[in-house]
């Protein structure tokens, strides 16, 4: 950086510097990321509005979040590999089994629980590094690789189990999947609300003092750095809303059965893989590639190292998906986690992934499979035939991905 | 007024936000060649888009009359029906289709719907030997070069019964010879009674082959001039408003020692087994010099360099790589760059920048270690950083938070500057670091390249255009069929000088 070149060449041409929508140094809502949430917020309106606010009820959401955990710790998988540029059609036969992996070590084999839930995310990781091989050093499509792992590892779960579902899973594996958190600190009394559990509702308030605090800090710091910031209103106004969603989903745990373990699971990894992203060089890299990936090689990224942990990553999350799903059910099936992949694919592209890779966000692809999750829960509330919610997930799939494209093509319709 | 076969005029067109085409006038002759200058941005593709259709009537403001006629456009199709046929820049061509296929897509030569091969392959050789394409209808397009692609989209005009032939930048990927076939086939089409309206920037071509030169700027429409007695250093200044008498800023070389040496190197081709593409090449860079590197396209210009950075392109590479005096290994791009070597790509767009990416990330990128702790990025850092070469690189956005793909080139080249220059190199391979920029950036990135050496830095600059190697290397080394031809001191370079070692040995290969 011993080059600081400063220099005006000649008279320079008024060239325009509104080429750009909006104009400089002013900040505006980006439609394209916050049109999700705001999505979202409206699903949730519509299907408590016809279930008469049963939607909303403890109980209910409690069902939501455990419903869907394993196919939200596939989302986050599946959001890496497509900005990555790739797609895993495979993960629904790898959470099969993986599955089965975790039962015939723990049913049939006695192996004490921990040891075998760690032997089944090496598995998983394993089979993550065998597509990733395939699709990063060699040089296949992984549309093709993950197609054929699709068939394989479904293969290789009728081998391990048979025709038949192995169980049953030790308590803690049970409680990993399907349990809640104890109440420490007794039961106190929210008024009309009846009672909740005190020490889950002091969760809630930690989490929600860090989101404040986090987010004050992050935003302190950039207007340190002279960086544009959005006015402190919306600010404000989204720190608001945020806390209030988090503390209200709390409460409502709260005076259920508390909160769920997969909940906890899944703040960890949403946390960790958000950080992972945003922050961490080997996050940066993983768009580097999917942006342009002669650009990435040339700036020295080890483009095929990235793909390969990327699919390595997969295949780890996938087993946990595995545990978690076997563990709901109490059984490792030979037909379990079909279709998965498709849940995991839609939930980052509802999520505001791109399908050339380089866009996406984890909060994004969990908003998106919540989305799903909502859409199957509310309908099967008011009691709408399943033909009814496939009609439906499909079209707001296609509508997710059509809002997109085209906020992309007026973006560039003014290049 | 009776010879005039296009007038438009007072053609206005605003994008959100700007105003691309201000009031535009232009007037072309029957049976001329009329060629369009101007900067980047200046409104020649914009133009050239209202005529062809591409921007339909009711997007733009003003009248176009085509041979008499007021014509209103509602597509390309009304276009081309007319008999105006666009090229553009960025060739159209389905690349798996052979060149017959090619020249009537969309206009397949039929009988009850079924092609009649015979008479499409037919029809095709002979539009084929009207421009001098010497190969078989059924060859593929991508086994064919980039000149004789240009050629297929010429004779898929022709197909067209085109009477208004429009080429934008139809020169700027083919090299010397190709170039020369071009021009000399668009005169030939001149004398057939073609029109043409040719945008280019290589103003020694304009000179070389129009009738008359219509300039714009910023939108407008300068002067329309006759093209005999008209000289570059006239043209420039009509299209950046401002007497340009020195194209390249001054520089008092201050040469140090040897820093950088390439011994014997040689390269494969990595599709072509067993072909040559660089042979036993030997250069050194010393502090603070500026060294060109002369070649036509095929030389090896390009895989010489990215061969050298880390091994990025080319198999069976041998020789020594020596610098600061040590022999030194460079396996991949990451060990070239921990080493000091820096090479900014000449396609920046396909290879230098993720374009869907902001300016600080694309800063950044080469460097990330740089920012991070520990695997972590400080983003406020990166911010700082890209800010400061924002300031410093004159690089027109307005923040670093714009997206790097909707920069215009000579500011995408300027990030891609940054990028190399924010890895701190002691080396930089610059290929082709102006290409496709306007007048006013190429200066701004000249300066640069200048303020680089001043500060040490070796210099590696391949370019395609002889003068900017005469006006700004210290020394230049001529490249010729994979072999080093010649290394000339600045004070013996001339152009022709050049050009007979650049050329040199080149029947040897063939």
């Amino acid at each position: 950086m011993s080059v600081a070149p400063t220099f005006a060449p000649g008279k320079q041409p008024a060239v325009p510097d509104d080429r750009r929508p909006g104009g400089p140094r002013r900040f505006r809502i980006n439609l394209r990321q916050s049109g999700i949430y705001i999505a979202f917020a409206a699903i949730v309106l519509l299907f408590t509005i016809l279930t008469g606010g049963d939607m909303l009820a403890p109980q209910n959401i409690s069902n939501v979040i455990v419903q869907n955990s394993y196919i939200l710790v596939l989302a986050i998988g599946m959001i890496l590999v497509i900005i990555a540029g790739h797609i895993d059609l495979s993960v629904g036969s790898i959470v099969a089994a993986t599955g089965a992996v975790a039962a015939v070590l723990m049913v049939n084999h006695d192996v004490p629980w921990p040891l075998a839930l760690l032997i089944t995310l090496i598995v998983g990781g394993l089979i993550g590094a065998w597509q990733g091989y395939w699709v990063a050093y060699f040089g296949i499509p992984a549309f093709i690789v993950t197609l054929a792992g699709m068939l394989l590892f479904r293969a290789v779960t009728y081998n391990i189990l048979g025709n038949r579902g192995i169980g049953p899973f030790p308590d803690e594996v049970r409680t990993l999947a399907n349990g809640f958190t104890e109440g420490y600190l007794g039961n106190i009394g929210l008024g009309a609300l009846g009672g909740a559990d005190l020490f889950t509702i002091l969760i809630g308030v930690v989490a929600v003092g860090g989101i404040v605090v986090s987010q004050w800090r992050s935003r302190a710091g950039r207007a340190r750095f002279g960086q544009v910031v959005e006015p402190f209103a919306l600010f404000a106004a989204k720190i608001v809303a945020a806390s209030v969603v988090v503390m209200f989903v709390i409460v409502q745990l709260a005076r259920f059965r508390n909160l769920p373990w997969v909940l906890v699971l899944l703040a960890g990894l949403v946390l960790g893989y958000s950080l992972l992203t945003n922050r961490a060089v080997f996050g940066r890299q993983i768009y580097a590639v999917g942006g342009n990936l002669q650009a990435a090689t040339l700036s020295g990224v080890k483009t095929k190292a990235v793909v390969f942990w990327i699919f390595v990553n997969m295949g780890v999350l996938a087993a946990l998906a595995g545990i978690i799903f076997a563990g709901r059910l109490n059984q490792a099936n030979p037909t379990g986690g079909d279709q998965l992949e498709l849940d995991a694919i839609a939930a980052a592209f509802i999520g505001g992934a791109a399908v050339q890779g380089g866009v996406g966000k984890v909060v994004g692809a969990i908003t998106g499979g919540l989305i799903m999750g909502v859409i199957n829960n509310g309908m099967s509330l008011i009691g709408a035939p399943s033909e009814q919610v496939m009609l439906v997930k499909g079209a707001v799939l296609l509508a997710a991905v059509a809002f997109d494209v085209w906020t992309k093509r007026r973006a560039g319709a003014s290049r | 007024m009776s010879d005039s076969i296009l007038r438009m005029r007072g053609i206005s067109k605003t994008f959100p936000g700007v105003r691309a085409l201000d009031d535009v006038n232009l007037e072309v002759l029957r049976g001329e060649i009329h060629a369009i200058c101007g900067e980047n941005g200046a409104g020649k593709s914009t133009l050239m888009k209202v005529l062809s259709g591409v921007h339909p009537h009711g997007d733009y403001t003003g009248e176009i009359v085509f041979d008499g006629q007021e014509c209103r456009f509602g597509g390309i199709r009304d276009s081309e029906h007319r008999g105006i046929v666009i090229i553009h820049q960025e060739l159209a061509l389905a690349s798996n289709l052979s060149i017959a296929e090619n020249i009537f897509l969309g206009n397949e030569q039929a009988r009850r719907g079924l092609i009649d091969w015979n008479r499409t392959n037919a029809a095709a050789a002979e539009l084929m030997s009207r421009v001098g394409l010497h190969e078989n209808p059924v060859t593929q397009v991508l086994d064919l070069g980039v000149g004789k692609q240009q050629l297929v989209e010429i004779a898929k005009a022709l197909s067209k019964q085109v009477r208004l032939l429009i080429l934008d930048e139809p020169t700027a990927a083919l090299n010397d010879e190709d170039s020369a076939h071009l021009l000399d086939l668009l005169r030939g089409l001149r004398d057939e009674g073609i029109t043409c309206v040719i945008i280019s920037h290589k103003l020694n071509e304009v000179l070389e082959i129009a009738d008359r030169v219509t300039i714009l700027r910023d939108g407008k429409t300068i002067t329309t001039l006759e093209a005999q007695g008209l000289t570059e250093d006239k043209i420039i200044s009509g299209m950046v408003g401002r007497d340009l008498d020195n194209r390249f800023p001054p520089r008092e070389p201050k040469i140090g020692d040897e820093v950088f040496r390439v011994e014997n190197w040689t390269v494969h081709s990595p599709t072509q087994h067993g072909r040559l593409l660089v042979s036993g090449a030997n250069l050194n860079l010393r502090r603070g010099e500026i060294v060109g590197l002369a070649g036509l396209m095929g030389a090896g210009r390009t895989e010489l360099a990215m061969s050298i950075f880390g091994r990025a392109y080319g198999t069976g590479i041998s020789g020594r790589i020596i610098k600061d005096g040590r022999e030194i290994k460079l396996r991949s791009v990451g060990e070239a760059i921990k080493h000091g070597i820096a090479y900014a790509t000449e396609d920046r767009k396909r290879y230098g920048l993720n374009l869907i990416e902001d300016i600080k990330r694309n800063v950044s990128s080469a460097a990330l270690g740089k920012l991070a702790r520990r695997g972590w990025v400080d983003d406020n850092e990166e911010y700082k950083v890209a800010e400061s070469y924002r300031q410093s690189m004159n690089i027109k956005a307005p923040s670093v938070s714009s997206i790097t793909g909707k920069l215009s080139g000579g500011n995408q080249q300027k990030v891609v500057l940054s990028k190399w220059i924010f890895t701190d190199p002691d080396v930089l391979i610059l290929d082709e670091p102006t290409r496709g920029i306007d007048v006013g950036a190429k200066y701004e990135i000249y300066t640069i390249i200048n303020q680089l050496a001043e500060a040490g830095k070796a210099i590696l600059l391949i370019s395609s255009e002889l003068p900017e190697l005469l006006g700004l290397c210290d020394r230049i080394y001529t490249l010729s069929a994979g072999r080093i031809t010649g290394e000339v001191p600045r004070a013996e370079a001339t152009q022709e000088g050049l050009m007979t070692l650049m050329t040199a040995g080149q029947e040897a290969r063939s």
